[in-house]
């Protein structure tokens, strides 16, 4: 059933006392860019290190294509770590020739995937310098090319977009989405969350090792917030209304969520009892708000 | 696509760490200037021991007839003594003073005068009285009416038969420099390219590299393949050093035993692939114990004093006793004998026993240790942060 998708299933990490993983559980599915977005520590990067195998879970599993995952189906990931990954006095070119190599492509193949990489990524100019003596946008480039070289079935990165200009943005998300379009699985964390909301078709959100919203951007902005503008109002005005919660309220404005079987028309009323009512519009939460929801959550938890 | 044979994943990972290290400048260099100190070392070790002392004699007058037999006397003790003519006296006693000459002989053969600066050296005083009996000797038998070379033949022929129990080698001296710098070579590459395997691993794990290669890796193939490269590469250098040593010395005579020294460095190649596969897991092991060059140094001093008090003590004790029992015990035990057996070896004072000994211990402590050395690196690599405690990653 599962063509194409890859699976995290209940996966569990403990170190020592520390649980990093609880019933970590989400799929990225083919042709799928996936976001994974949580404050530092939620657990992303182990995630993203025990989908590769570098990390061994307490339990769980981790499925591609609906097989657990082998030493042998590891090599079709390409996999970017977080904060560089490759050899600093090593030369672009031998490095990712090395690196498609190590993942089975005979030499002239790897020497062709490699140029063909650099020239992608603009890195013509840099094949013969050691990486250390890049840029950390350029290194972030060559770290993407690592990770592309051996032409992989699936992609799982981390933090790829961190420290890089707008065009490095705006490459590395072409790529991606290239990638994603070419029937690719992808799943990147990030903390850019604008980004994310752009360019990924789902998110997972992770909170203290677990995954606690997961699903389009779409569905997990669907929360409807009012904005009700009542110079007249005193605070508590909307407390009557069912369905209805005060977000924020300051001088005249007052932010609402609102259930989605709520009654808007009920909140009008009640702000119309106030007095005038200047402004009164629906808007969508956006991904940000969702996110520090979450977390505030995790902080009265 | 093809699988990743694992024969061809230790190939790409051992050809990396040997084309890396060999291509760079610093490994031409090394190498050169080390090439340099050895030759030196070598040079100096072997004058230091077949010290044999010429002495510069002049003679005057009567006494010139003495100068051939001074020669050969003083050749019969292993002594060379250079002999002249002089017939300014003056002029020779001047020489003899400004250290020129070692001894100006006047007189004659009955009534020899010996000026010398100091004193008489005790080598040249015994062939100088030996000469001067001699010559007495025969005027006496002369006198009484006998063949002086009748009479030496005969004494030529009488003699104590002496049968030595353990011949001594004439070839010691250079047998022990040989050893010096056999055991000098391999204490420089046990160092060298044990440390750099260490500090490879560190930087893989500083880098994250490691996270990478180890998603298409198993970690065994990883060391096995950085074992080999770098192993090779410290190989190379043996050769290349030892060998060119051994053509400098053969051609500069230094070396009149260059059997020896050729049979040395084939031993020397063993012992260096055996030392080297005892102490290379043992520093991977230190290294993945670490995430930073800066705490390298910590973990690798037990490792690099193990060597250098086997170099150190080893020598010195080679250097007073190379029969003894404390320095045949040590060079038997594998934490020393890459850098002890070669040496004995070398200097011929190793049974073979001994030897057979010392490479079965060494085979098995390398099996033991790569075992241990590659669980501590399997389990410690991926653990950036802190430093791994080696109870840790034993257990894990």
């Amino acid at each position: 059933m599962a063509q194409g998708v890859l699976e995290i299933d209940r996966v569990s990490k403990c170190y020592g006392d520390v649980v990093a993983l609880q019933d970590m559980t989400f799929d990225v599915r083919a042709g799928e860019l996936f976001g994974f977005v949580g404050s530092n520590g939620a657990g992303k990067t182990t995630t993203m290190r025990i989908a590769l195998g570098v990390l061994a879970a307490d339990s769980g599993e981790v499925r591609w294509d609906g097989a657990p995952i082998t030493f042998e189906t590891r090599q079709r990931i390409g996999y970017m770590p977080e904060e560089r990954g490759l050899y600093p006095k090593m030369k672009v070119l031998e490095q990712l020739v090395y690196l498609a190599e190590l993942h089975g492509l005979s030499t002239g193949d790897a020497h062709r995937s490699a140029e063909t990489w650099i020239a992608r990524l603009g890195l013509r100019d840099r094949r013969g310098d050691e990486v250390q003596k890049l840029s950390l946008g350029n290194q972030q480039r060559v770290q993407l090319a690592a990770a592309l070289v051996h032409e992989p079935d699936v992609l799982v990165l981390d933090e790829p977009f961190s420290g890089l200009d707008p065009v490095a943005v705006d490459v590395m998300s072409q790529v991606l989405r290239e990638k994603a379009a070419s029937g690719v699985p992808v799943v990147f964390s990030s903390h850019q969350l604008d980004l994310v909301e752009r360019l990924c078709d789902r998110v997972g959100i992770v909170r203290a090792g677990s995954l606690v919203a997961c699903g389009t951007v779409d569905e997990l902005r669907s929360g409807t917030q009012l904005v009700v503008e009542a110079p007249d109002a005193t605070p508590g005005w909307a407390d009557g209304v069912p369905g209805v919660r005060v977000v924020e309220s300051g001088g005249a404005r007052t932010v609402l969520d609102l259930d989605p079987d709520a009654d808007d028309q009920a909140v009008l009323r009640a702000a119309l009892a106030t007095g005038p009512v200047r402004e009164f519009s629906r808007r969508r939460s956006s991904l940000t708000e969702l996110f520090r929801n979450v977390v505030s959550e995790e902080r009265s938890a | 696509m093809s699988q990743l044979s694992p024969r061809r994943a230790v190939f790409l990972v051992a050809r990396r760490e040997f084309l890396g290290r060999v291509r760079t400048r610093a490994f031409v260099l090394g190498t050169l200037v080390v090439l340099v100190l050895l030759g030196a070392y070598g040079v100096f070790q072997a004058t230091l021991i077949t010290s044999n002392s010429t002495s510069t004699v002049a003679f005057s007058g009567q006494a010139t007839v003495l100068a051939d037999p001074l020669r050969q006397t003083a050749a019969a003790f292993g002594e060379t003594v250079e002999t002249s003519d002089v017939t300014d006296v003056a002029a020779a006693e001047q020489q003899v003073r400004d250290g020129d000459l070692d001894a100006l002989i006047t007189g004659a053969p009955d009534a020899l005068r010996v000026v010398v600066k100091d004193s008489l050296g005790d080598a040249l005083r015994n062939s100088l009285d030996a000469v001067v009996k001699q010559q007495a000797l025969d005027a006496q038998l002369a006198e009484g009416g006998l063949d002086p070379a009748v009479v030496a033949r005969n004494l030529a022929d009488a003699g104590a038969e002496v049968t030595a129990l353990e011949p001594r080698d004439d070839q010691r001296g250079q047998r022990f420099a040989v050893g010096l710098v056999v055991a000098a070579l391999l204490y420089y590459s046990l160092l060298v390219y044990g440390t750099m395997v260490a500090q490879g691993v560190v930087e893989e794990k500083s880098s994250r590299v490691v996270e990478v290669l180890l998603a298409t890796l198993r970690p065994w193939q990883l060391l096995l393949g950085k074992v080999l490269g770098l192993g090779a590469v410290g190989l190379l250098q043996f050769v290349v050093l030892a060998g060119v040593g051994l053509v400098v010395a053969a051609v500069s005579g230094v070396l009149d035993g260059v059997s020896v020294a050729g049979t040395s460095l084939v031993t020397g190649v063993v012992w260096y692939l055996l030392g080297f596969f005892l102490y290379a897991t043992v520093f991977a092991a230190a290294g993945a114990l670490v995430s930073r060059q800066e705490e390298l140094q910590a973990v690798v001093m037990p490792i690099n004093t193990v060597i250098v008090v086997a170099f150190v003590a080893g020598v010195g004790l080679l250097g007073q006793d190379p029969d003894g029992t404390t320095v045949a015990v040590m060079s038997v035990l594998p934490p020393f004998a890459p850098l002890l057996m070669p040496s004995r070896m070398a200097m011929g004072v190793a049974p073979l026993w001994q030897v057979g000994l010392a490479v079965v211990l060494a085979l098995a402590a390398i099996a033991l240790i790569t075992w241990i050395g590659g669980r501590v690196y399997g389990n410690a690599v991926l653990r950036a942060g802190a430093r791994v405690k080696l109870r840790d990653a034993l257990r894990a």
